[in-house]
């Protein structure tokens, strides 16, 4: 039978990978974005999960805003990106210090 | 094993493993078709918990709409993507030593916590019956009452992301030659064209 805690080990699982993708992509923004896209999916997972064994519907409201924030970050992420790329030519992160942060 | 369990097996194993492919693949494309497979599943995964709804936004705002966004700027963008993974070996220690800290955190909050007493009770949104109300009129019972005014606020979001979206990427190129329609309506056609008489076997 599967129960809760199966779920949650799937999200858990998905989460750590998106955080692995971070740290092992350092230097490609494109990945880096699919990775966060990978973490907001796992957290999502976790919302359903609760609300389906729950029997409350507030997760699945909650993951309706969440996939409405993911992909709002997703298109502006990615107009940043294609911004850069044509003024510097590169994607590299470590290139990103067009304002001397 | 009911065939409920396999189902729940067969695509929990393949977000994880479609997840994974995502940040090791050597080229973005094939980054951005594993997502698309790790949407799949777990918008499968969101149909076995009964969030049909959900589960359909996920395929069509996710695969329809993220990943195709993700699919074209890596097309679109000429970058050369073996330099940049390059120097993904230098990363694994330190991102693989993170990952285990964190899934050893997660396991320690994940093996203490219990549902209180008498939640049922206590419940903000209790799902209705399936067989009197279904998912999706049931989200939307809740969403457009209960909810109405973040419901609108996450239309508001994604208006201002469009807009900064759109913004951001526009550009006016100077030196090509355009169309400009306001100098074609008011050309005057007396003006456009003039006629000339011309003489037999001599030409202009």
């Amino acid at each position: 039978m599967i129960g809760l805690e199966h779920y949650l080990s799937v999200a858990a699982a998905l989460f750590v990978i998106g955080i692995f993708g971070i740290f092992l992509n350092r230097k490609n923004v494109i990945v880096i974005l699919m990775s966060i896209e990978l973490m907001l999916l796992s957290v999502n997972i976790n919302l359903v999960a609760f609300s389906s064994f729950l029997g409350d519907l507030t997760g699945q409201v909650f993951t309706l805003f969440i996939l409405t924030v993911a992909a709002a970050e997703a298109a502006i992420g990615l107009a940043i990106l294609v911004c850069f790329f044509r003024n510097r030519g590169t994607i590299d992160v470590e290139d990103v210090n067009v304002m001397k942060g | 094993m009911g065939i409920a369990d396999i189902t729940f097996y067969a695509f929990a194993i393949t977000l994880v493993t479609a997840g994974f492919l995502v940040v090791v693949a050597r080229n973005p494309v094939h980054s951005v078709l594993w997502l698309i497979l790790a949407f799949l599943s777990s918008a499968g995964l969101f149909v076995l918990l009964g969030a049909e709804f959900v589960a359909m936004l996920l395929i069509i705002v996710y695969v329809g709409a993220v990943a195709v966004l993700f699919l074209f700027v890596v097309m679109m963008l000429d970058v050369d993507f073996s330099a940049l993974k390059a120097e993904m070996a230098r990363y694994v220690p330190l991102a693989g030593l993170i990952g285990v800290v964190l899934l050893m955190q997660l396991a320690l909050a994940y093996g203490t916590w219990a549902f209180s007493d008498g939640i049922d009770q206590r419940l903000g949104n209790p799902i209705p019956p399936i067989d009197e109300v279904h998912n999706t009129q049931a989200l939307g019972l809740i969403l457009y009452d209960q909810y109405f005014l973040l419901f609108q606020l996450a239309g508001l979001i994604l208006l201002v992301a469009m807009v900064g979206a759109i913004l951001l990427t526009l550009r006016h190129r100077q030196d090509i030659k355009r169309q400009d329609i306001l100098a074609q309506i008011y050309r005057d056609p007396a003006k456009a064209m003039e006629l000339k008489d011309v003489k037999p076997g001599q030409g202009l």
